[in-house]
């Protein structure tokens, strides 16, 4: 039994029954699949996280989005402004408490720069109905190159835990034709 | 050979019990269950804020709510359980005085302490930060101390464990190896000094902090050494209990492991690979290379999933095997089909079984792969991945051999037996419920951690799909039977440990049923015992829906917006 001393004194010494052995090399071989799967994706598919990040002043990276907020801003919405970078523009996106700022507009099929970073706490870039989920930290600015691929109206929520407000913290993204 | 140490003998098996060692498992699993019912209660609220029909609490005790539920039954339930698990898998299975019992009680005055202390600071209101106390978000200075509290508290109690370990050896109460369920038990303590040293390394600097005395602490580096803590924690449970599983397995068919080799070779494997999956929790960070994402979150290449996939298959096999030299060899099934499925043990563990292998297992490998991540991360798919994991495998687990520990070590007969027969039904199917709509409604992008999905009072509007309010609203309901199923346990352990029928000191108890040592079954090697074809079924099941739920991941992933 599993709760008395092995019958087998020399338990590592007993043969491994075949059932169970093709069972570990199914398994080990799957993981193996998995594992690589990861690495191929990075060579094959579209959706992968970039790498590309800095330590930044939370001050520093605010200024930064303010310039671009100056250059493009197009029109405002409840009190937000909203901003239409040209394509392939390095595009800033502030979070804090408790507020995604600016509103950005895109253009379908182009790519942005988009850097994110927080201003105070722990903040998670949630975009919705897309479902793409990325960490925003403060002190640290992660640059991701996105290509809205269809047109319309989409949110921006928080899904990190970040105090009262963290359910009122939604922000917009439009991306047009 | 004269009474070293005061013990009694047990009926049942024919081992010595130190009375020590009995008190102290008595101590410390009454004190899980009284934080299970705690913890359990503000899980229920939690389930029903977030059912938006019902949307019960405010938002601030929502979130007060969410913190207490979260380290009540994720740390304090377990690691007292666990505590319990320890002695008895040392001192108890072993035949062997518990050393150092003085020890073992301060370690068990300090979680207590801690725990309390912890508890106090959430209820104050002033330390809703979450079970994960992200940097820079602050708690008061005694939400951190009662943690190193604790911590410090269970590193006593492991030190107990290793010390009965080498007494019982020293001592010659048993001969050969210590048995798998101790080796299982090992396990999850060498993994628990990891877990509360990395605790230690983050969470003392986090109290000097609180206090003034740091001025700041990088979110990154709190991050990842939290997570070794964090993580690490819920894998000294996956290691505890599919040693439970085994125990249990033994102690109502006299099942043998089909392979010591290999259970003890996938045993270690979680010593060796379990750890790096606490890289789950960083993969949507900046600055991390995703060489190191993809080498730390497949565990070196999944070898801590082979690991499980492995104890997948002789747990039920052994189980099998038991039973087919018994007699039950029709068909593929009737091994299964005759099973004591009315004996709370054993379907409580098989329950744990399966779903943790198909729930909480295969959406934790999924979600953990590096790309498939970003469609998951931090959405409420998280939590209903490891109330899979946690509530399903391991919880339910624990209250199976709870069942066990009444009879045998608090020596009450088990009242109720009707209520008992049904609660792991009630309990399994509604903690399975819950994690499933939970998962489904985070891959409809419901967030976790998250008062209000309607967003009434933000600036900018945002609606969810109607399917998401119909995923939450069946998560409440399903929170609610499993609730029902809490309930049950806690009223016929804590109705039989105070009230139940004493045992004589040299009564057997009639329920649950335990088959005396003697018919210990299925020699390994013979081959008429081990053709399992029914367990060779239920693998390859779950193998296929491994697979297909992996790659139709991937294909949801390939449909949202290019990202590089």
């Amino acid at each position: 039994m599993a709760l008395t001393p092995p019958s087998e004194r020399i338990w590592w010494r007993q043969p491994i029954a075949k059932i169970e052995l093709i069972w570990i090399i199914v398994a080990f071989t799957w993981g193996l699949i998995m594992f690589f799967m990861m690495i191929y994706w990075h060579g094959a598919g579209k959706q992968n996280l970039s790498n590309e990040a800095y330590q930044i002043k939370p001050q520093a990276f605010a200024q930064k989005a303010q310039a671009m907020i100056d250059e493009y801003q197009v029109r405002e919405e409840s009190g937000f402004p909203v901003v239409r970078p040209p394509p392939g523009s390095d595009v800033y996106l502030i979070a804090r408490l408790w507020q995604w700022w600016p509103i950005l507009e895109f253009e379908k099929d182009q790519s942005y720069r988009l850097h994110l970073s927080s201003m105070d706490w722990q903040h998670g870039f949630s975009l919705q109905p897309v479902n793409i989920n990325l960490s925003v930290q403060p002190g640290y600015e992660m640059i991701v190159t996105i290509t809205p691929d269809v047109a319309g109206e989409y949110g921006v929520l928080c899904n990190e835990f970040c105090g009262i407000g963290h359910h009122n913290m939604v922000g917009k993204i439009y991306v047009v034709e | 050979m004269g009474k070293l140490f005061d013990y009694r003998t047990c009926p049942t098996t024919g081992l010595r019990v130190d009375r020590a060692a009995e008190n102290l498992i008595k101590a410390n699993a009454v004190v899980a269950i009284v934080f299970l019912a705690i913890g359990g209660l503000f899980g229920l609220l939690v389930a029903l804020t977030r059912w938006p029909a019902v949307h019960f609490l405010p938002a601030d005790w929502f979130y007060l709510a969410l913190t207490a539920h979260g380290f009540d039954v994720l740390l304090v339930w377990i690691i007292f359980f666990e505590m319990a698990v320890l002695y008895f898998a040392s001192a108890v299975v072993l035949n062997s005085r518990l050393a150092g019992p003085k020890w073992a009680w301060t370690g068990f005055g300090l979680m207590l302490v801690g725990a309390v202390t912890t508890n106090v600071a959430v209820l104050q209101g002033g330390s809703s930060v979450m079970f994960t106390s992200y940097v820079p978000m602050m708690a008061e200075p005694h939400f951190y101390l009662g943690v190193i509290l604790f911590a410090v508290g269970a590193l006593l109690g492991c030190g107990v464990f290793f010390g009965t370990l080498v007494v019982a050896k020293r001592e010659k109460t048993y001969e050969g190896s210590i048995p798998l369920v101790t080796f299982g038990a090992l396990t999850a303590a060498i993994i628990a000094v990891f877990t509360i040293a990395s605790g230690a390394i983050i969470l003392i600097p986090t109290l000097l902090w609180s206090v003034g005395l740091v001025s700041h602490i990088d979110p990154l580096i709190y991050k990842t050494i939290w997570w070794a803590m964090g993580h690490s924690s819920q894998q000294i449970n996956v290691a505890a209990h599919v040693a439970v599983w085994y125990a249990i397995a033994a102690m109502v068919f006299g099942a043998k492991p089909l392979s010591e080799k290999i259970s003890r070779m996938a045993f270690l494997m979680y010593i060796l690979f379990l750890q790096l999956a606490s890289a789950h929790h960083l993969l949507a960070e900046p600055g991390l290379s995703s060489e190191w994402k993809i080498f730390n979150t497949s565990y070196a290449m999944y070898l801590a999933v082979l690991g499980s996939m492995i104890h997948g298959l002789s747990v039920p096999g052994a189980i099998e095997a038991a039973q087919r030299s018994r007699g039950l060899t029709k068909g593929m099934f009737e091994w299964l089909r005759k099973a004591p499925w009315d004996n709370p043990a054993f379907s409580g563990m098989f329950m744990s079984l399966v779903f943790f292998g198909f729930i909480g297992g295969i959406s934790g490998v999924v979600m953990g792969t590096e790309q498939i991540n970003l469609i998951m991360h931090n959405t409420i798919y998280v939590p209903g991945h490891f109330h899979g994991t946690v509530v399903a495998g391991t919880t339910l687990a624990f209250m199976a051999i709870t069942y066990l520990l009444v009879p045998l070590i608090f020596r009450r007969e088990l009242m109720m037996k009707k209520i008992a027969r049904w609660q792991p039904y009630v309990f399994g199917f509604g903690v399975a419920g819950i994690s499933i709509f939970m998962m489904g409604a985070g891959t409809l992008g419901v967030s976790r951690r998250h008062w209000d999905m309607t967003f009434a009072d933000a600036v900018l509007p945002f609606d969810y799909p109607a399917a998401a309010y119909l995923m939450m609203t069946l998560n409440g309901i399903f929170a609610i039977l499993a609730a029902i199923g809490g309930i049950m346990f806690v009223v016929v352990v804590v109705g039989s440990v105070f009230f139940g029928k004493k045992l004589a000191e040299d009564e057997k108890p009639s329920y649950p049923e335990v088959p005396p040592e003697s018919v210990a079954v299925s020699h390994y090697g013979s081959s008429e015992t081990l053709k399992i074809p029914g367990t060779i079924m239920l693998v390859s099941i779950f193998f296929v829906a491994f697979v297909l739920y992996y790659f139709v991941n991937w294909k949801y992933l390939s449909e949202v917006w290019p990202l590089s």
